[in-house]
């Protein structure tokens, strides 16, 4: 009956390594290192600039916009894989919901209902899955990973867009985490502020959860 | 009574009914699980909190058997 455990979609992505806790470590770092590389020589110039010629400040207030703006548009796009995307599909979307219902547990089901997103444990964290996107806060809650994904099929209604990401999540998390784009590594809070209000609890749930 | 469904756009479909005594809904089951496999639907047996288990045969102990589409990074 079984095949194992590893996902069936890996077949179309064989070019990648497997995403395992070695390979998030190492993506945060280069995340890390790459925010402060095109934060700090901006900084720096605006700095420089007032030092050397107060009449520059204009430009160095642009300088320090850009170490301000860049980041946050990282962030942006690291929060935009949880927000809600495509048709609402009202009358299918209450059949889903209820399907979607019986694959979480209580305190899941409530969350997800309040804010669109399942939360789920797992070995490499803790995951939020949204409609075409999750979440997953590394062991610790001091980072969060944001990865693009979802279903092939556009006329799902919103609750089996979750389903079908978490069915492929608890098949093999780590298959899972590979056939998805990575899109951000990062600091929770820059992602929190960019997600609509109504999330941001499940964000503050998740981070709980991975302390 | 075990089922076979499909999310689609309706929310899902149930597609077949089976119970461990019945040999002849079963096999209607089976044939079911193939043409939804040969149009690239996957099967997948959820196994309680946090476990699911990818399946290319329909397993006849199962409550509850699940065909998704394929996911893709976006």
């Amino acid at each position: 009956m079984s095949v194992g455990q590893a996902l069936p979609e890996l077949a179309t992505v064989p070019w990648r390594a497997r995403t395992d806790a070695r390979w998030l470590r190492r993506w945060q770092r280069l995340w890390h290192a790459w925010t402060l590389l095109y934060t700090i020589p901006f900084l720096a110039a605006g700095i420089g600039m007032i030092l050397l010629a107060p009449i520059a400040a204009p430009v160095a207030l642009v300088a320090a916009a850009h170490a301000w703006i860049i980041p946050e548009l990282y962030a942006a796009r690291g929060a935009t894989v949880a927000r809600p995307k495509g048709p609402r599909g009202e009358h299918a979307e209450s059949v889903a919901q209820g399907l979607l219902g019986d694959l979480l547990g209580h305190d899941e089901r409530e969350l997800q209902r309040r804010t669109g997103l399942a939360l789920e444990r797992g070995e490499l964290g803790v995951w939020l899955v949204g409609e075409a996107g999750a979440l997953l806060f590394v062991p610790g809650g001091r980072y969060v990973h944001c990865f693009c994904v979802q279903g092939t099929d556009d006329d799902l209604p919103p609750s089996d867009r979750i389903a079908h990401l978490l069915l492929a999540l608890r098949v093999d998390e780590e298959g899972f985490a590979t056939v998805a784009n990575h899109a951000f590594a990062g600091a929770p809070w820059r992602v929190r502020r960019r997600l609509p209000k109504p999330m941001r609890p499940a964000l503050d749930e998740a981070r709980r959860a991975a302390r | 009574m075990a089922r076979l469904i499909r999310m689609d756009g309706s929310g899902h479909t149930t597609l077949a009914e089976w119970s461990s005594a019945d040999d002849r809904a079963f096999a209607e089951a089976v044939e079911r699980f193939g043409s939804q496999l040969e149009l690239g639907y996957i099967g997948t047996v959820p196994d309680g909190p946090g476990k699911a288990t990818h399946v290319r045969e329909l397993p006849r102990e199962a409550d509850l058997v699940i065909m998704r589409r394929p996911i893709a990074g976006g």
